[in-house]
């Protein structure tokens, strides 16, 4: 145990030393909780339009100017054809296109019915379906509308109408900095455990200390413990100081019991420098470790519902997201922050980050026996 | 003349040893073209931003036709899976807080009475707000399934006078949900990959003293910095070629301009990306600085400001000013207009001009800091 004393002024030395990493464990959270939350936004505001108006009849400039006035569309251009009207798709200055056909107002006078043509850029998948979802609804309405000017009828009374209320709860604005705030805790804790571990047992072998070490009587769980403990400890500090950056910013609270969230926050820490560690060990220089914590901790965050959500994921690829020790604590940072969720609620989770803590742990201290 | 061939063949046998030591170190190699291939394919097939599959609770107190018509017709559809209903109203909150269930519908009690003598009846949804978008997505759709089951059971009084949209998907008549995030991975991990090789592969000279040795051979400092960056520009071209074979073979995305073009372009970038690197590297002393800032400080910009996994219409205009700095942003542009849209050369000059004025700009800060090491 002494000796392990004396590792750990060492390695906490060494980093008090290396004072440009430090400060990019410190700096990184603040800056990440300041930006990421006002820069994600995915609600659809504005759906730029370009309109192509070959009838210029009353009842055309009706629907345009309904759409126009509607706060979901900008109109971006009237053009005179579809071919003009394209290049504003093109030039990803619209997102999708109306065209009104010569003979709109005649034919839907005489014959009760008329198409109009929509066109939208699918490349966008989601401002593409939200656009068209709002678009045919104003057309719905602007239908009923025709048809009581057009045959002086009142609006009919509808029978067998379901009517529909909906609340969101946990977060009733639903606003976007909810989902992004917890996540964003989550994502320092794995840059710290992940990267900077990553990085240090191989710096040692680049430089050569490694052998010093590895020739004095220090057990190797004494080794990795003595580089596992100060990360750890910073983790938690920068936990801390994000939870009261989301407090003082964005006045987040979380329901949950603090000591929930902490024990999460704590076994999770372990399990990443644990795979910080392995990385560690399998790599023979920095540049290697660098890209292999890099590789996986893109996956883990864009495959463990830190943006996209992973409900919509290939049976597969829900399998490997959850194979990720942070899909976990993503989803169980979420419950307990917003939802208030008690450890009863999840503690088949916590079950499975020790899982994951013992099995990478256990793994890399295996693993550092052998270059021995 | 004679001397240009001089240096031409110095170049070339230093080219020839920096090669050596790229090929040398095989596991940085096989990383190099692992980790783009596992990447595309990856996210190509994974990431989407389509909702299905969302887990729903009914709390039914009415019971009736009415009631289970609806819920069948919420079972069968795609988007949702039902689960085991709860008993009352008290349990909904805890179903919450416990798992993954993402929305709950209730039918008050007398649903398909009200409906039959009152004519009016309500149901209510409530959704987990925690995933806004989720939410929303849940609240359209059981909006849409109900909103038919009522034109099925009281079709409403037939207007004389409709107009009928009809809607045409551009570009991607299927609706393949990961076609946007295509060109977003290919610039990140192209980004990535070529920045941080070369940041490394200079300052790992200076951190070994082996820099001094070549600034006091007869050989120009420039050289140095070209011959550091082909083997690595070379080998980006390969990974283009296979992360665009494997988009065509594997995620069948077919590319619909000029395949010479959007193959030019991405020379044009990875050079880009090569001479941030240079840049990089001539600013810091250590691999692990040089490292942190080509990794962590390009990873994030990209993420966010690139525009393939966040909107950048929706950011602060602060944001947005910035994201004109970042250079995948502009690859990612052109990469939608040549791959996707199938446009040609005209359509993205102005992104390609960007991308030259910062490559030239970031290789003068990067030669002209060179000079200064050498006096």
């Amino acid at each position: 145990m002494k000796v392990l004393g004396f590792l750990l002024q060492k390695e906490f030395r060494q980093i008090r030393r290396d004072t440009t990493i430090l400060r990019i464990m410190f700096m990184l959270p603040i800056i990440q909780l300041v930006i990421f939350p006002l820069a994600i936004d995915f609600d659809v505001k504005s759906i730029n339009i370009s309109i192509v108006d070959q009838d210029h009849s009353t009842y055309s400039q009706k629907l345009i100017s309904k759409i126009a006035s509607s706060g979901y569309f900008k109109v971006v251009s009237a053009e005179t054809s579809f071919k003009k009207s394209l290049t504003y798709i093109e030039k990803g200055q619209a997102d999708l296109i109306m065209e009104i056909p010569a003979g709109f107002e005649r034919n839907l006078v005489r014959e009760g019915v008329q198409k109009i043509g929509i066109s939208v850029d699918a490349i966008n998948g989601t401002k593409a379906g939200i656009g068209g979802q709002y678009l045919n609804s104003i057309i719905t309405d602007f239908n009923v509308n025709i048809d009581m000017n057009l045959r002086g009828a009142v609006a009919p009374e509808q029978s067998g109408a379901i009517d529909i209320t909906y609340t969101n709860w946990f977060n009733p604005r639903a606003e976007y900095k909810y989902n992004v705030v917890p996540a964003i805790l989550v994502l320092l804790l794995t840059m710290i455990g992940g990267f900077v571990t990553a990085l240090n047992i191989v710096k040692e072998k680049e430089v050569g200390t490694i052998e010093q070490i590895n020739v004095t009587p220090i057990k190797k769980w004494e080794f990795i413990l003595g580089k596992l403990i100060p990360f750890w400890v910073i983790g938690m500090i920068v936990f801390t100081l994000g939870l009261t950056i989301s407090w003082l910013v964005y006045g987040i609270v979380p329901r949950g019991s603090f000591l929930t969230l902490y024990s999460f926050a704590a076994v999770y820490l372990v399990a990443l420098l644990g795979f910080g560690l392995l990385i560690s060990t399998y790599s023979d220089n920095q540049v290697q470790a660098m890209f292999v914590a890099f590789f996986f901790i893109m996956i883990f965050i864009l495959m463990s519902g830190f943006f996209t959500s992973t409900d919509g994921m290939p049976g597969w690829a829900k399998v490997i997201s959850n194979m990720t020790p942070v899909a976990h604590f993503v989803k169980t940072d979420r419950m307990i922050i917003l939802k208030g969720s008690g450890f009863n609620d999840v503690k088949m989770e916590f079950f499975y980050l020790v899982g994951f803590a013992a099995i990478l742990n256990g793994w890399a201290i295996r693993n550092y026996k052998k270059t021995n | 003349m004679k001397k240009l061939s001089i240096f031409n063949s110095q170049l070339s046998t230093f080219i020839k040893k920096e090669f050596f030591h790229v090929f040398r170190d095989r596991r940085t190699l096989l990383i190099m073209f692992g980790l783009p291939v596992v990447q595309i394919i990856l996210f190509g097939f994974a990431l989407t931003n389509e909702v299905k599959n969302i887990e729903i609770i009914i709390l039914d107190n009415a019971k009736d036709i009415n009631s289970q018509q609806i819920t069948n017709k919420i079972k069968t559809s795609s988007y949702f899976q039902v689960q085991a209903s709860v008993l009352n109203f008290k349990d909904i909150e805890k179903t919450f807080k416990k798992g993954n269930i993402k929305c709950a519908l209730i039918f008050p009690a007398h649903f398909g009475e009200d409906l039959l003598h009152i004519g009016k009846s309500q149901v209510q949804i409530i959704t987990d707000g925690s995933d806004p978008n989720i939410a929303k997505t849940v609240v359209n759709y059981l909006t849409a399934i109900i909103m038919d089951y009522q034109q099925q059971i009281a079709p409403s009084p037939a207007l004389s006078y409709r107009i009928i949209p009809e809607t045409r998907m551009l570009y991607n008549e299927e609706g393949n949900g990961s076609l946007n995030f295509i060109p977003g991975v290919m610039a990140l991990v192209l980004m990535i990959v070529c920045t941080t090789l070369t940041s490394v592969a200079v300052v790992k000279e200076k951190e070994l003293g082996t820099m001094e040795v070549l600034l006091v051979s007869p050989f120009k400092p420039v050289f140095v910095l070209i011959a550091k960056a082909v083997p690595y520009l070379l080998l980006s071209m390969i990974n283009v070629i296979l992360i665009l074979l494997l988009a065509v073979y594997l995620l069948d995305v077919q590319i619909q301009g000029s395949v010479f073009l959007l193959f030019f372009e991405s020379i044009l970038f990875i050079i880009t990306c090569l001479s941030l690197g240079l840049m990089i590297s001539n600013i810091t002393n250590s691999q692990q600085t040089a490292m942190l800032l080509s990794m962590m400080g390009m990873m994030l910009p990209t993420l966010i400001f690139t525009g393939f996994l966040f909107p950048l219409e929706n950011m602060p205009l602060p944001f947005q000013i910035i994201s004109h700095i970042v250079p995948a942003r502009w690859y990612f542009i052109i990469v939608k207009a040549v791959m996707l849209k199938g446009l040609g050369f005209q359509y993205v000059w102005k992104e390609t001009l960007i991308l030259t004025g910062m490559t030239l700009l970031l290789l003068g800060v990067a030669l002209k800091n060179f000079k200064i090491r050498l006096q």
